[in-house]
């Protein structure tokens, strides 16, 4: 038995000793400051529990700060790139935030849970700029991430089980809405959002009903084939799905110290989330400076030829090294070998062809590979039933 | 179409100096400041029945020559007084004069005065070069652009010329503290206060303090393209801003005084004029502003208009000064020990030793009263008498280490203030307390009010590496344009910075029009 009363440097989420039972593997990481599990007991079958029945992944470690008062929207739209009016109550956005020289400092979702009442949900811990942000603006900011606590319930079946935990007419929940229940007297919060490009949802509770909430999942989507996933099939899925991540796709610019580290918006492929209708929003003067002289660097979505993934990969065009690749892997649904990479300008348009130079080592003998690959111009995976309302019945 | 080409704000000497340059060159202009006399720092006031005083600014000795004849100052009634020496006062009555670079009386033996003529060498080169800096837009760095090229090949140049000796002073002293460098070259105690006070008065510094050899060469800079060598004007201050507003309107500007800006109005991205306090507004092409970048950006435009890494640097921009203003209205011509009366007329100057300074700096640092202060005294009625009645005088004195907010509260804090000066000055002037009609202390929260300037600070933010050349006031907001569309500045808080120079203002008005902003 684990002294779970010690204090030890890393913390535990309010599910941790559920976790740590399901844990078979006892393989853990240090997720922002957390404890969590790499894997439960074997990614493949973790990650094929997302992509075919019900996969559970505990997202207590994210940031969640809220929100409130007369600027709160006003306040947002300053904050992020996006234009916060579009989004309804009890609607999601995802967006993300440039300090002024145009950077990506995070992004996250954006929970509109009331007229003036925000939720933010980063990856980033971000008191402080949001702190800063706050000058000239009448709104108040609470960081709750230790009083919200999150289950991502991702896949297929995922409907059915919440459904039968109680979340009445779920399946009427369009993508990115948000739904309130109630758990064992307590609010439970359900949003259909997630990381894995499928039908899923996130369940937000307070932490007192987190192990309760645990239970009940596992015990109801038992039939569903409902499975705890860790933080390596998660990391297979969001790839196969075309969802950046922070400290791996990009680095944060305010965690930068090396100068041209950073990364605009439009590097990152995420020009469809700046909107330059705003008058005003940290990083558009900047942004609209780039858009006019051009970007330094292009992202792009690479289908390698065969199986080796191509981490850590040089890119190159000819002899010439060109970009260099973030995150890779091989996507058991999609079948194909995909890698992320950061490409210099001009070259990684939809269509180019380029070389991953792949170093991988099997018995300790390494082997260089030149694999070609092509830039794609969307996910490999797409699920349909990402996208459908009412919820497709499994 | 637009109400005017620019608005102004603030009908201080850099805004008035802005306003002739861009109405010269034909540009539309309003000037707008809430007081109802123009001249900003450049103002006489009557604080008591019939006595008048320069209530901000008290010398003129930095007023940049070129500006005053493209502007036409004579013909514009600016009348100046005759060049004063520096008499510091000594308790024993034997006084240190500085007459240019010679110094003498007070005991300083020749190895001081030397060394003294060979400072003031040093200082020239100084200053000469910083004048390159001071006329032009400051650099920048990194940018490909060919007239920041032009001003860093001319510095550079400048920096060969003064040979490696001097090169490698500069790099060395630049960025150390004035106590240093006066314990490098002299011995004589009150010889080096007294330089120390030019580098700290103004400032929220104290001669150890970094940046003060910044702030020194600041001041000698200022000099160098004065020419004037330190004076007085005519009829006050108030009376080199009445020549800035003639020279300004002559050149077609239009000036409303005593409307205050509310607001600086911005519409989609960019700002588009200005709101009065009366409700009325002004619609510009751009709007120029010399009101200090905290009232400017924080006070008129909001945090809520910008974007935050522009609202971080203002909060975080150091605009506070430990320097107070002393007015009293004398029944009679005091008496000083050791001075006779023709030398009252001179810049007279009460300091302790730089240890001293530095002690007093302690309590300003911690929000309480200084039991020791620096005086920088005028007695401007001697040469204009006009601004007291027949027979009586005006003393005036910038007084260096006192808080911005003392923990007392300055109700009770004033009196006391006060009182504690007037003895300070009894050790120089005995029975002076008695020839008291009238007093008035200006402590740095009340210029803060009367004249805008956030902290009190006359530099409109403090003079140090960090927050001046290609970045003042800070990184993203220089070369007078701003992180803003449409908003410029135009005051101390952009390069050079403060001090009655005009070259902000001179320099704002060349940008833009060199820009097309306009």
């Amino acid at each position: 038995m684990s002294d779970v009363s010690r204090d030890t440097m890393l913390l535990t989420t309010p599910f941790h000793s559920r976790v740590e039972a399901m844990c078979d593997l006892n393989d853990w990481g240090n997720w922002m400051g957390y404890t969590t599990p790499n894997a439960y007991f074997d990614v493949e079958l973790e990650y094929f529990a997302i992509r075919s029945t019900t996969g559970v992944f505990d997202l207590s470690p994210m940031n969640k700060y809220r929100v409130t008062g007369p600027d709160a929207q006003r306040y947002l739209d300053r904050l992020i790139t996006r234009d916060v009016s579009k989004i309804g109550v009890n609607r999601v956005g995802y967006a993300i935030w440039c300090d002024d020289n145009g950077q990506v400092m995070d992004d996250g979702t954006i929970f509109r849970l009331g007229e003036q009442d925000y939720r933010i949900c980063s990856y980033q811990r971000a008191d402080d700029w949001l702190a800063w942000n706050t000058l000239g603006f009448d709104v108040t900011i609470e960081n709750e991430s230790d009083v919200v606590a999150g289950l991502a319930v991702q896949g297929p079946t995922s409907c059915t089980v919440l459904t039968l935990l109680g979340c009445t007419d779920l399946n009427q929940l369009k993508p990115f809405g948000i739904a309130h229940y109630t758990f064992e007297g307590r609010p439970m919060m359900v949003s259909r959002t997630g990381f894995t490009g499928d039908l899923g949802y996130e369940v937000w509770v307070p932490p007192e009903s987190a192990e309760a909430l645990w239970d009940q999942l596992f015990e109801l989507g038992r039939d569903y084939l409902i499975k705890p996933i860790g933080s390596h099939a998660l990391e297979l899925a969001r790839i196969e799905a075309g969802f950046l991540q922070a400290n791996v796709d990009f680095m944060p610019a305010e965690e930068v110290v090396r100068v041209g580290r950073t990364r605009s918006p439009f590097e990152l492929g995420l020009g469809w989330l700046v909107d330059f209708k705003k008058p005003l929003f940290n990083g558009r003067s900047a942004l609209l400076k780039e858009q006019e002289k051009g970007s330094r660097y292009r992202f792009a979505m690479l289908d390698v030829e065969g199986n080796k993934p191509a981490e850590h990969s040089f890119i190159l065009k000819g002899d010439k090294q060109v970009g260099t690749v973030t995150s890779a892997a091989w996507c058991p649904t999609a079948k194909a070998n995909i890698a992320y990479a950061q490409i210099e300008m001009p070259h990684g348009a939809v269509g180019d062809e380029l070389v991953a130079e792949i170093y991988y080592q099997r018995e300790l003998h390494w082997t260089r590979l030149l694999a070609p690959c092509k830039v794609i111009d969307a996910p490999i995976f797409k699920s349909p039933k990402r996208w459908q309302t009412p919820a497709p019945p499994h | 179409m637009t109400d005017y080409d620019a608005v102004i704000i603030g009908a201080g000497h850099n805004g008035l100096v802005c306003a002739g340059y861009l109405a010269k060159a034909g540009k539309r202009v309003l000037v707008v400041d809430g007081r109802s006399d123009p001249g900003g720092c450049a103002s006489t006031r009557e604080f008591s029945a019939g006595f008048h005083v320069s209530d901000c600014a008290q010398w003129l000795s930095q007023f940049d020559d070129s500006i005053a004849k493209e502007l036409d100052l004579k013909g514009n009634g600016l009348r100046l007084g005759l060049p004063k020496r520096t008499i510091s006062l000594q308790p024993d009555s034997d006084h240190l004069i500085i007459d240019g670079d010679t110094i003498s009386g007070a005991g300083v033996n020749s190895a001081d005065q030397a060394a003294y003529r060979d400072f003031k060498k040093m200082v020239t080169s100084f200053a000469k070069l910083m004048t390159t800096l001071y006329r032009s837009r400051p650099p920048k760095l990194v940018e490909q652009n060919w007239t920041d090229r032009l001003t860093l090949m001319k510095l550079g140049l400048g920096l060969k010329l003064l040979g490696r000796e001097r090169l490698r002073d500069l790099m060395r002293i630049v960025m150390i503290n004035i106590y240093d460098v006066m314990n490098e070259h002299f011995s004589h105690s009150a010889l080096k206060s007294t330089i120390a006070l030019d580098a700290v008065t103004g400032t929220n510094m104290g001669p150890r303090s970094p940046n003060t050899v910044y702030s020194y060469l600041h001041r000698a800079t200022g000099e160098h393209l004065g020419q004037s060598g330190t004076t007085q004007v005519m009829g006050g201050m108030g009376a080199l801003g009445q020549s800035l507003a003639g020279a300004a309107e002559k050149c077609g500007a239009t000036l409303k005084l005593g409307s205050r800006v509310s607001a600086i109005t911005k519409t989609d991205d960019r700002v588009t004029g200005i709101t009065l306090d009366s409700g009325e507004a002004v619609s510009a092409q751009i709007v120029i502003s010399s009101a200090d970048p905290t009232t400017t950006f924080r006070d008129l435009l909001g945090y809520d208009q910008m974007e935050t890494g522009m609202a971080k640097r203002v909060e975080h921009y150091r605009s506070r000064s430990g320097t107070a203003k002393l007015h009293l209205a004398l029944s009679a011509l005091p008496a000083f020990k050791g001075l006779e009366e023709a030398q009252l007329s001179q810049r007279l100057v009460i300091t302790p030793s730089m240890d001293g300074m530095e002690r007093a700096l302690n309590p300003m640092k911690y929000r309480e009263l200084s039991t020791l202060h620096t005086f920088d005294i005028s007695i401007p009625t001697i040469e204009d008498p006009a601004l007291a009645p027949a027979g009586q005088h005006v003393l005036s004195a910038i007084v260096h280490y006192v808080p911005y907010a003392p923990d007392v509260g300055w109700e009770s804090g004033k009196p006391q203030l006060l009182n504690q000066l007037i003895s300070e000055l009894e050790t120089y002037a005995p029975g002076i307390g008695e020839l008291v009609m009238a007093s008035e202390l200006v402590v740095p929260s009340d210029l803060e009010t009367s004249h805008g300037m956030t902290g009190g600070s006359w530099h409109h933010g403090e003079l140090s590496i960090d927050q001046a050349l290609m970045m003042r006031p800070f990184p993203g907001s220089t070369q007078y344009a701003t992180g803003v569309e449409g908003l410029y500045l135009c005051g101390a808080g952009a390069h050079p910075g403060g001090g009655l120079q005009g070259l902000p203002g001179r320099n704002a008005a060349k940008e833009i029009l060199k820009r097309g902003a306009l």
